[in-house]
């Protein structure tokens, strides 16, 4: 293990239901390194999601604990959390979550608005890297699924983060596209020395992880053939 | 949204402009006297003061010794209805004065009152109505005809009515409705309807408790003014009732908005915006759309307001009414909005992460 990384121990997440409790973290251990990038799969409800959140600092534990670059997420305060999130961890979500009224370039511009970035990446460069200079002035409604999802991810580097948490990168895109994004995922994970964990249902892009690991009822299984 | 600010800053104006209009064609007559109270008839009802109000003009010496008073003078009032010599109809408010008081008007055309018992200086308003220097207007209540000897350079009316200065012993006389040939009474020129005083530091009780009057300063005595009272206060509710409509309007929208954007909040959240950025964000975005629709708004509202104005309408545009009404208009809109986006601090950056956690 690295500062570098982030690592989950024991981590679980109990929440209410109604009159019952759902465990959705089970004694969830992971940790990951710079420059890799690990699968999660699993059914829906497995804990895929919880997984992400709690390891984005979007959710507390109810036990364990969660270190992004070595720092524990249980001595945070809401703020410190918020700021970490900033500066330390990008998130890609599904295709749909770009700002509207934002063309391409400035949705890489967006997050270096929040606060203060440490030596941020230029916009328009990191356009260019994944493939959309061309189409910097477009809005989201006018780009593919590929296009968002390509800007989604430019956008969650743009700040050097040590951690990329991904959530279903390609749950609206074909066959051939979903190839070309979690390709582009890997590249910059391995080119940005970044400690990616990736949610997915398609088992057709494993191939570019490192490790994959499946996820049922709560539980992380150990890595899995891809 | 834009559209519906822009319309409510077009009705703010409008309103405005009516308010102002009526206003001027209430007391305009009252503002641009030099008068700083008036003291009237000890027990007459404040509404009915310029209409009811007479008593004895000794009065006039009495709030003459008064400390802090420059100025006193008689002061009358009556409305009437007359025509002119070139047939045209025209109502009056007569101002009996005397000319050689501080309540003289000044004249834009014509000559000032020179003391001749026949000549009157009537309104700019007048003027546009038709009546000129040297036209004869003949007082339908007594038959008394007055000589149009200037014209004054603004608008003063009183009630809506056209003011036309005149000798206060003339004013007398058609107050009482004395006509030609008739014999008239000694106290017919002892009766005035107030004290027009004139003073800036003057004890206003100790004087009516001297002269046995009651005194209103010229602010207070617009409410003495025929249906002032009854068409300010309803502009005013009806004015009142719009900025509640535009904030709750305004913050209805971005309550609605804040809705709409909730998915994109919570992106922005997970993605590190703080609650403050977001806030800030959001309000700065009400503002712009606030600040433009308003300036569209009132824009539109001057232009058609300066077609109004050319009507018989009583409307005014003034800077100062219409900026207060737009800065209300926006601190209120920014209320409601920022009532709306606090809606923002609940809203979960988990709802990023799609429904599957």
């Amino acid at each position: 293990m690295t500062d570098h990384s982030v690592v989950l121990d024991q981590v679980s997440l109990v929440h209410g239901d109604g009159d019952e409790t759902i465990t959705a973290l089970d004694s969830v251990g992971l940790e990951v390194d710079r420059g890799e990038i690990v699968a999660i799969v699993g059914p829906s409800g497995a804990g895929k999601s919880s997984l992400l959140a709690v390891a984005g600092g979007l959710l507390r534990p109810t036990s364990g604990t969660v270190r992004i670059g070595g720092v524990d997420l249980a001595g945070l305060n809401r703020r410190r959390l918020t700021e970490l999130r900033r500066t330390r961890i990008g998130f890609v979500f599904q295709t749909n979550n770009l700002v509207p009224a934002l063309n391409a370039v400035d949705q890489l511009r967006l997050p270096l608005t929040f606060g203060k970035v440490e030596n941020p990446r230029e916009p328009r460069k990191l356009l260019e890297e994944v493939g959309m200079e061309h189409k910097a002035k477009r809005r989201g409604h006018q780009l593919s699924g590929g296009e968002r999802q390509r800007i989604g991810i430019a956008r969650a580097l743009v700040t050097r983060p040590q951690v990329l948490l991904v959530d279903e990168p390609t749950a609206a895109l074909d066959r051939q596209r979903s190839q070309d994004i979690v390709a582009l995922l890997a590249h910059e994970t391995r080119a940005q020395g970044v400690a990616t964990i990736m949610v997915t249902h398609d088992h057709d892009v494993l191939h570019h992880c490192d490790r994959v690991h499946e996820m049922i009822d709560g539980k992380l299984a150990t890595p899995v053939s891809r | 949204m834009g559209s519906v600010v822009a319309l409510i800053a077009i009705l703010m104006v409008l309103l405005s402009g009516l308010s102002v209009g009526l206003v001027n064609d209430g007391v305009s007559g009252l503002q641009r006297m030099k008068a700083t109270s008036f003291a009237f008839q000890e027990d007459v009802g404040k509404d009915a003061a310029f209409s009811r109000s007479v008593f004895d003009r000794e009065a006039v010496g009495v709030w003459a010794e008064q400390d802090g008073v420059e100025q006193a003078a008689p002061f009358g009032n009556a409305l009437v209805n007359g025509k002119t010599d070139r047939d045209v109809d025209i109502d009056l408010a007569l101002f009996g004065i005397e000319p050689e008081s501080f309540l003289a008007p000044e004249v834009a055309q014509g000559t000032a009152l020179s003391g001749a018992p026949d000549e009157v200086v009537i309104s700019a308003t007048a003027a546009e109505e038709g009546v000129d220097v040297g036209d004869v207007i003949t007082v339908e209540q007594t038959g008394a005809e007055l000589r149009v000897v200037g014209v004054m350079g603004e608008q003063h009316t009183f009630g809506h009515v056209d003011v036309g200065y005149l000798p206060l012993r003339t004013w007398q006389e058609i107050r009482a409705g004395v006509r030609e040939g008739d014999q008239v009474p000694d106290r017919v020129y002892e009766e005035i309807t107030a004290v027009a005083v004139l003073g800036a530091d003057v004890d206003l009780p100790a004087g009516d408790r001297a002269a046995g009057t009651k005194s209103l300063t010229t602010e207070e005595s617009f409410g003495a003014s025929p249906g002032y009272t009854a068409e300010t206060s309803t502009l005013k509710l009806i004015q009142g009732f719009l900025y509640a409509i535009s904030a709750l309007v305004v913050g209805a929208f971005f309550t609605v908005l804040t809705i709409q954007r909730k998915q994109e909040i919570s992106v922005m959240r997970a993605l590190g915006a703080s609650t403050a950025y977001l806030l800030r964000d959001s309000l700065i975005q009400s503002l712009i759309l606030l600040v433009a629709s308003a300036a569209v708004g009132v824009g539109a509202g001057l232009a058609l307001g300066a077609a109004v104005s050319t009507t018989a309408m009583p409307f005014a545009l003034e800077a100062g009414p219409i900026a207060v009404a737009t800065v209300s208009l926006l601190v209120l809109g920014m209320v409601g909005a920022a009532v709306a986006v606090v809606r923002i601090v609940r809203v979960d950056p988990l709802t990023a992460l799609g429904e599957n956690r």
